[in-house]
C-alpha cells in the first residue's frame, strides 16, 4: 500500500469540465458549426461480400442541392506501406479500403460512396440514388468456418504468417503465432487433475452513446482542418494524411469532447471521406453516423473460440496450461488475439505453457479495441477452467488462485518477466472483503469469483505548462478526456508545484498546439500523460528555482520547494508570489514534458458476484457485485471507482446480454439500441469497489492505468456464480435467458 | 412542404419555417443551434435527446417538430437561471456524476422532471425514472447519488 503523503494526489477535487457538462455547453464532435457547412451521408454495402462491378454516381450528382459525390476512385493511389497507429501497425491499404471500399465490399455496412449536400435529407436521398452493381459472393461469418480449406476467401492477396514467417498459403488466417514456456507435455504428465473445454464469446460492441462524427474543411491553401470525436487526435491526423497522401503538417485535428469510446474511437472512418467531399465542394463537410452505421460500419470487438486445458497437482499447484485461441478480425486482419494470448494465463505462475493464436478475417465489420481488448474473452475461458480445477481439488477458489498467483519475477509465456505487480494483493483483498464471507441463502443463488489482467500501454505523451502572474498554471495536453483524465493529469502537475488542483487549468489541445501524444487507450493517460505533466512541472520548478535564486542573489542549487513554498536559507516565497515576479526575472516560465514509456506496469483486477437464476426462464439477476483493482496510486479515487464500475457494468452486459445477431447472409439483425440491449440502471446492482495500491515502480507517483483490467473478470465471475447457483457451467457468451434455461433443461434431461 | 411554427424554448419564442416531420432534436440542434441536446440513437432508446415538453420528459429524436409547437420546451440550456446552476445541475457537478458527459443532459432533464413531480423520491422511484436513460461509461451509481443529493437539497430548500 502507498505510504507516501501527498497534498493533492488521492483527493477528490471537482472536475474541471463539470460545469460545461451539466449546462450543455461542452462542445462534442457533432456540435461544431461552420459557415457554409454541408452535411454528408455515406452509402453502405447491402452485401456482406461482393465484387463491385460498377458505380454510377450520375443520378446522385444531378439531384438539386448535391455539392459533391466521392468513391474510392477519388482516393490518392499511393504505394502501400505500414502505418504505425501506436497500438499496432496496419497496412495503409487496409485503412484506405475500410474508409471507402475498392474492388470488393467485405461486410454489410462497408462504406462505398459518400455525398455532401446542403441538408442531410438531400445527402441521404442522393446516396440512395447512387447505382452500384454488385456481384454477390458467398460470405463467411465465423472463425471456424473461415478457417476451413474450402472457405470463401476475403483477400486474394492475404497470405498466412506462421510463427513470424510469411507462407505462400492464401487463406483467411492472417496469422498463426505461438508462445511457449517450459515443456507442456511433461507438465500435464505431472498433473493429477486436468480440465479442458472449448469456450465461445459473441461479437460485442463498445456501445458509446455518441456516434462517430467528423467535420472537415479542405482549405484553399491546402490545409486540412478536422474537428471530430476521437480517442487519438494524432492518429486521426496521421491516418488522414496517409490516406490522402499529404504531409502530416498539412492536417490539423481539433479533438472535441468525446461521448465515450472504450477503444472503438481509435480507428478512423469518416475524416478522410469528409476531407474528399470538402475538397470537391470547396466547403466544410460534416458526417455523423446513425446508430445503425455505428453497429454496422464501425469495429465491434471480436467474437472468439478458445480451447483451454489446464492441469494441477493434488497440492494445488497448476503445472501446465495450453490455449488455442481463434479470434475473428472482421474484414481486415488485426483481431485482438495478440493481446488475448498475452493475457490468457497472465494471472498465474505456471512453468509449462503453450498458447496458439489465430487472427482470422470474416465478413463482419473490421474489429476494434474494446477495453482490455482480447483479454475478457481469454479470461472467460481460463477463469472458468480454474474454477473447475479448484472444485475438483476441493480447494477454495481464491486460495487456489492465491497459491498460483503471478508475482514479481514470474515469467509470462509471451516473454516478459513481471516487475512488482499486485496480483496477490488483489486476491487477498477479495478474500478479506465482507462480501466473500457473507452468507448467501436461498434457492438458485450462487457466488462466483474471477480475476483478470491487462498489461496497459506506455507510448508517447506531451504536456506543457505556462505559469501565470497570479500563480495559476495552464496545462496543455494531447490526450482526449473520456473519464476525467484532465483532472487526474492536472493533479499530478499540482502535486509537484505545491499548488491546488483548481489552480491548474487543463486543456486538451489540437495537434498543432501540443507535442505528439498517442491515443487515449491502453489505460495510459493518467499514467503516461500524467507522467509528462510531472516532467513539465519539474521543468517549471527548475526554472522557478533559478528565478528565486536570481532575486535572492544565491545559487539555484540552494533553493528548495516544499508544499508550494520556495526556500533558501532563511528566505522564502510562495509559488504564487514568485509567479508574480517572473516578468522582472527574465520573462515567462513555460515547462515542457515529453515521455515515451516502453512498458506501463500492468493492472490486476478481481470480482465477486452473487446471482439468482430463475430456473424457468433462465434469467440471471446480479444481486451483489464487488470489484477490486490495483491502481498503483489512485490519483483521483472517485474516477478510479468510476472506471471500475464502468468496466464491471460493461462486463456484465457482455456476459448476460450483448451480441451481434447475424443472419446467414451476414446482416446484423439487431443493429439498434432496442435490440442490442445494454445494461440500464435497473439491470445493475450497486457495484462496490475496492482500490488496491501496489505502487508501479516505473512511474514517479506509482500510477497504474485503471481503465481496462476491470472489464476482464466479470463474464467469468458470472459464469462461475451461475454454476454455483444451478450446477450448470455455461461456456458460451452471452449467458442470456434462453441459453441459461436450455443449459438447465439439458442437465435435468 | 415547409410550415411555420412558433417554438417556445427555454422561455423564448422562436419562429421556424420547416418541414413539419423533422424531429424536434434536429430543429433544436441545426436551426436553433441549441446543441446541448444530444443525438444517440434516433430511435428513442438511449434518451440522450430528452427535453421537457410542458414539464414532461420527451425524446426529441422521435418528436416531430409540429408536435412540439405550442408547448413549453425546456432544454439543458434552459435549466440554469441568471447564471446560477439549477440544484440538480449543481448536484451532478458536485457528485461528479459523469464520465464522458454525453448522457448528462438527458439524465438531468429526467431528474428535474422527477423532482418537480415528486420532491422526495425513494431510491426505486429514482431508478424507475432514469431507467431508460443509457449511460455506457456507467456512471449510474453516481448519477443516482446525484439525484438523491439534489432531492435532499430540494427538501432543505423547501
Amino acid at each position: 500500500m502507498s505510504t507516501q503523503e501527498y497534498a493533492v494526489l488521492g483527493t477528490r477535487p471537482v472536475r474541471h469540465d463539470g460545469a460545461d457538462k451539466v449546462t450543455g455547453r461542452a462542445i462534442y464532435g457533432a456540435d461544431i458549426h461552420l459557415a457554409g457547412l454541408l452535411q454528408g451521408a455515406i452509402l453502405r454495402s447491402p452485401h456482406a461480400h461482393a465484387r463491385i462491378v460498377r458505380i454510377d454516381t450520375r443520378r446522385a450528382e444531378a439531384l438539386p442541392g448535391v455539392k459533391a459525390v466521392v468513391t474510392a476512385a477519388d482516393l490518392a493511389v499511393s504505394q502501400d506501406r505500414i502505418v504505425d497507429l501506436g497500438e499496432g501497425d496496419t497496412p495503409l491499404s487496409y485503412l484506405r479500403g475500410n474508409v471507402l471500399a475498392s474492388g470488393k465490399v467485405l461486410y454489410k455496412g462497408h462504406a462505398v460512396a459518400a455525398v455532401a449536400a446542403a441538408s442531410l435529407h438531400v445527402a441521404e436521398e442522393a446516396a440512395s440514388l447512387i447505382d452500384v452493381e454488385y456481384e454477390p459472393l458467398p460470405c463467411v461469418l465465423t472463425t471456424l468456418d473461415a478457417m476451413r480449406e474450402d472457405a470463401p476467401i476475403l483477400h486474394d492477396g492475404l497470405r498466412t504468417t506462421e510463427f513470424g514467417e510469411k507462407t505462400g498459403r492464401v487463406s483467411n488466417v492472417a496469422e498463426h503465432f505461438r508462445h511457449e514456456l517450459g515443456d507442456v507435455s511433461a507438465g500435464f504428465a505431472e498433473a493429477d487433475v486436468v480440465v479442458e473445454h472449448e469456450f465461445r464469446t459473441a461479437t460485442v460492441h463498445q456501445g458509446y452513446i455518441e456516434p462517430h462524427t467528423a467535420t472537415v474543411l479542405w482549405n484553399n491553401d491546402g490545409r486540412i482542418l478536422v474537428w471530430c470525436s476521437t480517442q487519438g487526435a494524432f492518429v486521426v491526423r496521421d491516418v488522414t494524411a496517409c490516406i490522402l497522401d499529404v504531409p502530416v503538417s498539412r492536417v490539423k485535428v481539433t479533438p472535441l469532447e468525446i461521448g465515450g469510446g472504450f477503444g472503438g474511437k481509435i480507428p478512423v472512418y469518416l475524416e478522410p471521406v469528409a476531407a474528399l467531399l470538402s475538397k470537391k465542394s470547396g466547403r466544410p463537410v460534416k458526417i455523423t453516423m446513425t446508430r445503425r452505421d455505428v453497429f454496422e460500419g464501425t469495429g465491434p470487438t471480436p467474437g472468439s473460440v478458445i480451447r483451454v486445458k489446464m492441469g494441477a497437482r493434488k497440492d494445488g499447484r497448476i503445472v501446465a496450461a495450453q490455449a488455442w485461441m481463434a479470434y475473428e478480425a472482421g474484414a481486415y486482419p488485426g483481431a485482438m488475439v495478440g493481446p488475448g494470448a498475452m493475457c490468457v494465463f497472465a494471472a498465474y505462475d505456471i512453468a509449462n505453457v503453450v498458447v496458439d493464436g489465430f487472427d482470422v478475417v470474416v465478413n463482419k465489420p473490421s474489429t476494434a479495441a474494446y477495453r482490455a481488448p482480447g483479454a475478457t474473452n481469454a479470461a472467460f475461458a481460463t477463469e472458468s477452467v480454474v474454477d473447475e480445477l479448484a472444485e475438483k481439488l476441493g480447494l477454495d477458489p481464491l486460495e487456489f488462485r492465491l497459491k498460483n498467483a503471478a508475482r514479481e519475477g514470474t515469467r509470462r509465456a509471451d516473454g516478459p518477466k513481471y516487475p512488482r505487480i499486485g496480483c496477490v494483493e488483489v486476491i487477498e483483498a477479495m478474500k478479506n472483503h465482507p462480501h466473500y464471507s457473507a452468507p448467501l441463502e436461498g434457492p438458485n443463488r450462487g457466488r462466483g469469483v474471477a480475476i483478470g489482467f491487462w498489461f496497459n500501454a506506455g507510448l508517447p505523451s506531451s504536456c506543457t505548462l505556462s505559469v501565470n502572474a497570479d500563480g495559476s498554471v495552464n496545462l496543455v495536453e494531447g490526450s482526449t478526456d473520456i473519464g476525467g483524465t484532465r483532472t487526474s493529469v492536472a493533479m499530478q502537475a499540482a502535486e509537484v508545484l505545491g499548488i491546488g488542483a483548481e489552480d491548474v487549468r487543463p486543456e486538451v489541445a489540437d495537434t498543432d498546439s501540443v507535442g505528439f501524444t498517442a491515443v487515449t487507450g491502453g489505460s495510459r493517460v493518467t499514467f503516461a500523460t500524467g507522467w509528462a505533466a510531472y516532467e513539465a512541472a519539474q521543468d517549471v520548478v527548475r526554472q522557478m528555482k533559478e528565478r528565486a535564486a536570481k532575486l535572492w542573489e544565491t545559487d539555484a542549487a540552494s533553493v528548495t520547494l516544499d508544499h508550494g513554498v520556495f526556500r533558501s536559507g532563511d528566505r522564502s516565497m510562495t509559488f504564487r508570489d514568485l509567479a508574480a515576479r517572473l516578468g522582472e526575472t527574465g520573462g515567462p516560465v513555460t515547462g515542457r514534458g515529453a515521455v515515451n514509456p516502453r512498458s506501463a506496469g500492468g493492472s490486476f483486477s478481481g470480482c465477486i458476484a452473487d446471482v439468482q437464476v430463475d430456473p424457468e426462464t433462465g434469467k440471471v439477476d446480479v444481486l451483489r457485485f464487488t470489484a477490486v483493482q490495483d491502481a498503483g496510486k489512485a490519483i483521483h479515487p472517485a474516477y478510479v471507482e468510476g472506471q471500475m464500475q464502468g468496466g464491471s457494468a460493461q462486463g456484465i452486459g457482455w456476459a448476460l446480454n450483448e451480441e451481434y445477431h447475424m443472419s446467414p447472409d451476414g446482416a446484423m439483425q439487431n443493429a439498434s439500441l432496442l435490440d442490442y440491449r445494454m445494461p440500464t440502471a435497473l439491470d445493475l446492482p450497486m457495484i462496490d469497489t475496492v482500490i488496491v495500491e501496489v505502487p508501479n515502480p516505473i512511474h514517479p507517483f506509482g500510477v497504474r492505468g485503471v481503465g481496462e483490467a476491470n472489464i476482464v473478470p466479470p463474464p467469468a465471475t458470472l459464469a462461475n456464480a451461475i454454476y454455483h447457483a444451478t450446477g450448470v457451467r455455461l461456456r458460451s457468451l452471452p449467458m442470456n435467458p434462453p441459453a441459461v434455461a436450455e443449459a438447465i433443461w439439458s442437465k435435468e434431461g | 412542404m415547409n410550415e411555420k411554427f412558433v417554438l417556445e424554448v427555454n422561455g423564448r419564442a422562436h419562429r421556424v419555417e420547416t418541414d413539419p416531420r423533422r424531429s424536434l432534436l434536429e430543429v433544436l440542434r441545426e436551426d436553433l443551434k441549441l446543441t446541448g441536446t444530444k443525438y444517440g440513437c434516433g430511435e428513442g432508446q438511449c434518451r440522450a435527446c430528452t427535453v421537457l415538453l410542458d414539464g414532461r420528459p420527451a425524446v426529441s429524436c422521435l418528436t416531430p417538430v409540429q408536435a412540439a409547437a405550442g408547448k413549453t420546451i425546456v432544454t439543458i440550456e434552459g435549466l440554469a437561471r441568471d447564471g446560477a446552476l439549477h440544484p440538480v445541475q449543481k448536484a451532478f457537478a458536485d457528485e461528479g456524476a459523469m464520465q464522458c458527459g454525453y448522457c448528462t443532459p438527458g439524465m438531468l432533464l429526467n431528474a428535474v422532471a422527477l423532482l418537480d413531480r415528486n420532491p422526495r423520491p425513494s431510491d426505486s422511484q429514482i431508478v424507475d425514472a432514469l431507467n431508460g436513460n443509457l449511460c455506457r461509461c456507467c456512471g449510474y451509481p453516481r448519477i443516482l447519488a446525484a439525484v438523491r443529493r439534489a432531492a435532499s437539497g430540494v427538501q432543505r430548500a423547501g
